[in-house]
C-alpha cells in the first residue's frame, strides 16, 4: 500500500461514512519499505490537487513523519529549484514509501483493518456490514 | 471541412462508432458517424484538421488508419479523374516531400507488377520528392474494395480510394500484440481479453491523469488498459489472493512492469465493493469493470450467511482479543443478487462520478429472455451504449452511462428484478433450457 492511499480511503462501515473521525485512518505498527519509482514530477504536481493535506500531515505524524510543510504546496515548478526539492520530498513519500504491514484503525468505530503483504484489507465482520 | 478516409479493422463492427465516437468526444472534436456501415470497412468523414484526425485515430483499437482523402472512383479511371477535379491544388504543397505508395486491398488484392502500374499512372502529380520505402515523408495509400462472388477470386475492384496517410491506429502500432494474454505474465480464470479491455477503456474515456476506478479487479486486466492510454487506476477486489498474484514477478505489479506503465498504477485493495472504504469525496474520474456474474467466480460479500447463527460471534474474544479484530480474522462472505449489486454499481456511480464522467462495465443476458429494459438504469446516469457481443444462446453486453447534471431526469430502473429474471449462473450451467428459465 503506497502513502499516496491512505489519502483516499476510510472505514468501509456504513455508520462511519458522515463521521469526521472515520478519515483518515489511524496508522498503527506500520512497516515501512521504501521501494523506488519512476520520478514523474507532472504526476505529483496533478496528484496534489486531489489530496487532503490535512489528511496527509495526520498520517505522516502517525508514522513518526512531522517534517512536512503545514500547508499544502501549491503552484509548484519542476522548473524551479526549491520546488524541485518539495517535489522530490513528495515523490519519495507518496509513492515510494510503501506500508508492507499495519493496522489502519478508525477513529469513530474504533475497527482495526489490517495491511497484510502491502495489500490493505477493508473486509468486514457481519456485524458491521 | 476537409474530408478523411477512415479505414476500420474487421472486428467487433458494431463497436466502433462508440469507440470512434467516444475518442472524439474527449478530444471534443465534433464528429457525425450516423452514415456509418456496419457491413463496409471504409468511411468517409468530415474534420477541420489533421491535428483531428490524428486525436480520433491514435488510441482506436477497432480502426486501422485515417488518410486525407485525395479521390474515389469505381474504376482506375474515375479516380484519376476525381484525383484531378479535387486534389489538383495539393500536389504543388507535397510536391518536394519524400514519397512512398501502400496498398490496402479488401477482399482481393492487386498483384506487384498491377501496383507498379498503377504507382506510374499517378504520374501527372509530378512529385519531385525522392521515393523513401523505410522513412517516407508522406505515405500515399491506395485503398481499393473488391466483390467476391462465387469462388473465383476477384481481379477488379468495385472502389478505389486515394488517401495520404494521416495516422495508423493503435491496432495498427500492434497493440493487441503487446497485451495479448498469452504473454502476459500474471493472468487467471478471469483475466479479461485485451482487445475488448482497450475498447472498453476508449470508449469509457480513460483518460491521462484521470482516476480509473475497477471495483472487481480481479487479475488487474483493466487496470493495465487504463495505465495504457495514462489513466490512474486503482483497484479492489473481495478475492485477496487475485490481488496476490503468485509471487514477486508474478502480480499485478509485475504486469505494470512488464508494460512499462508502473508510474500510472496507484494501488489494490481488498474490499467487498458494497461496503466501500474510499472516502465519500474522493473524485474518480472513470469506472471501468466486469461485475462478477458467478459463471467463474461466485457473487458474494461480506456477512453471513445464516445471521441467527451468526448473531453474537462480534463477542467471541481469542487470547484475551476479540475475533473479528485480530490480524487472521477471516470474514464470512454471503451469496448476493446480481441485480443488488448492479443497483449499487449504478448508485455508487451516480454518486462519485464527476458530470460527464464515465460508468462501463459488462453484463451477460441469456438470448431467450432479454429484454431492453433488463439494462438497469439509473436517473442520474443516462445509458449511452449498449453493444452487445453475441455467443451461441447468451451474450455479454458494454453498457456505457456517463453521468449527467442537476437538469438531467432519467429513471430509476432495475428490470432484471422487477421481472425476476433467473440468476445468470443457473442459466448458464443448465445450458439455457427452457425449465431453468
Amino acid at each position: 500500500m503506497k502513502f499516496l492511499t491512505t489519502n483516499f480511503v476510510k472505514c468501509a462501515v456504513k455508520g462511519c461514512q458522515s463521521s469526521q473521525e472515520s478519515f483518515p485512518l489511524k496508522y498503527e505498527e506500520c512497516q515501512l519499505v521504501q521501494e523506488e519509482q519512476e520520478y514523474n514530477p507532472e504526476f505529483i504536481t496533478h496528484m496534489l490537487e486531489r489530496l487532503d493535506w490535512n489528511a496527509i500531515l495526520k498520517v505522516a505524524h502517525d508514522l513518526g513523519n512531522d517534517r512536512l510543510p503545514p500547508n499544502k504546496p501549491e503552484n509548484l515548478d519542476p522548473i524551479m529549484e526549491d520546488d524541485q526539492a518539495v517535489l522530490r520530498d513528495l515523490h519519495t513519500l507518496l509513492l515510494e514509501t510503501q506500508i508492507v504491514e499495519g493496522k489502519m484503525v478508525c477513529g469513530n468505530c474504533e475497527h482495526i483493518y489490517y495491511i497484510k503483504n502491502s495489500i490493505p484489507n477493508f473486509l468486514l465482520p457481519p456485524h458491521l456490514c | 471541412m476537409k474530408e478523411y478516409l477512415i479505414y476500420f479493422a474487421q472486428a467487433y463492427p458494431n463497436f466502433r462508432r462508440a469507440e470512434l465516437e467516444s475518442l472524439a468526444d474527449l478530444y471534443n472534436i465534433p464528429l457525425d458517424l450516423q452514415h456509418h456501415d456496419e457491413t463496409s470497412p471504409f468511411l468517409i468523414v468530415k474534420l477541420e484538421n489533421d491535428e483531428q484526425a490524428r486525436n480520433i485515430m491514435q488510441r482506436s483499437v477497432l480502426s486501422k488508419g485515417i488518410y486525407e482523402l485525395w479521390g474515389h472512383g469505381k474504376s482506375v479511371e474515375e479516380l484519376h479523374a476525381d484525383i484531378k477535379a479535387r486534389s489538383t491544388d495539393k500536389f504543388e504543397i507535397f510536391k518536394e516531400r519524400s514519397f512512398r505508395f501502400n496498398f490496402i486491398g479488401y477482399k482481393g488484392s492487386r498483384s506487384n507488377r498491377q501496383r507498379v502500374k498503377l504507382i506510374e499512372s499517378f504520374s501527372y502529380m509530378a512529385f519531385t520528392g525522392r521515393v523513401s520505402m523505410d522513412n517516407p515523408q508522406e505515405i500515399y495509400t491506395v485503398l481499393e474494395e473488391y466483390e467476391v462472388t462465387g469462388m473465383a477470386k476477384a481481379t477488379t475492384p468495385i472502389n478505389l480510394w486515394l488517401g495520404r496517410q494521416i495516422q495508423l491506429s493503435a491496432r495498427s502500432e500492434n497493440i493487441l500484440d503487446k497485451y495479448d494474454l498469452r504473454t502476459r505474465k500474471y493472468i487467471g480464470t478471469t483475466s479479461f481479453d485485451a482487445e475488448l479491455s482497450l475498447v472498453s477503456c476508449n470508449i469509457a474515456q480513460v483518460a491521462p491523469g484521470k482516476i480509473t476506478y475497477d471495483p472487481f479487479t480481479g487479475t488487474g486486466s483493466f487496470l493495465v488498459a487504463a495505465a495504457n492510454y495514462g489513466g490512474l487506476p486503482i483497484g479492489s477486489d473481495i478475492d485477496v489472493r487475485m490481488l496476490k498474484g503468485k509471487g514477486d514477478d508474478c502480480n499485478i505489479q509485475s504486469n505494470f512492469k512488464q508494460y512499462n506503465t508502473s508510474l500510472y498504477f496507484l494501488d489494490t485493495m481488498t474490499m467487498d465493493f458494497t461496503n466501500n472504504a474510499l472516502r465519500t469525496d474522493f473524485v474518480i474520474d472513470t469506472i471501468v469493470c466486469d461485475p462478477p456474474y458467478g459463471v467463474r467466480e461466485g457473487l458474494r460479500v461480506c456477512g453471513a450467511k445464516n445471521p441467527e447463527k451468526a448473531a453474537g460471534r462480534e463477542n467471541v474474544v481469542i487470547d484475551g482479543e476479540k475475533a473479528h479484530l485480530r490480524r487472521d480474522f477471516i470474514p464470512p462472505k454471503k451469496p448476493y443478487e446480481l441485480s443488488n449489486l448492479l443497483d449499487d454499481l449504478l448508485t455508487f456511480a451516480a454518486n462519485r462520478l464527476p458530470v460527464h464522467g464515465r460508468l462501463a462495465f459488462w453484463m451477460p443476458t441469456a438470448n431467450d429472455d432479454f429484454e431492453i429494459n433488463q439494462i438497469p438504469q439509473h436517473e442520474n446516469l443516462e445509458l449511452l451504449y449498449n453493444l452487445e457481443q453475441e455467443f451461441n444462446k447468451w451474450s455479454r453486453r458494454l453498457l456505457v452511462y456517463v453521468k449527467r447534471d442537476d437538469k438531467y431526469k432519467g429513471e430509476t430502473t432495475n428490470g432484471l428484478k422487477s421481472q425476476n429474471i433467473k440468476n445468470f449462473r443457473d442459466r448458464y450451467f443448465n445450458g439455457f433450457n427452457e425449465k431453468s428459465r
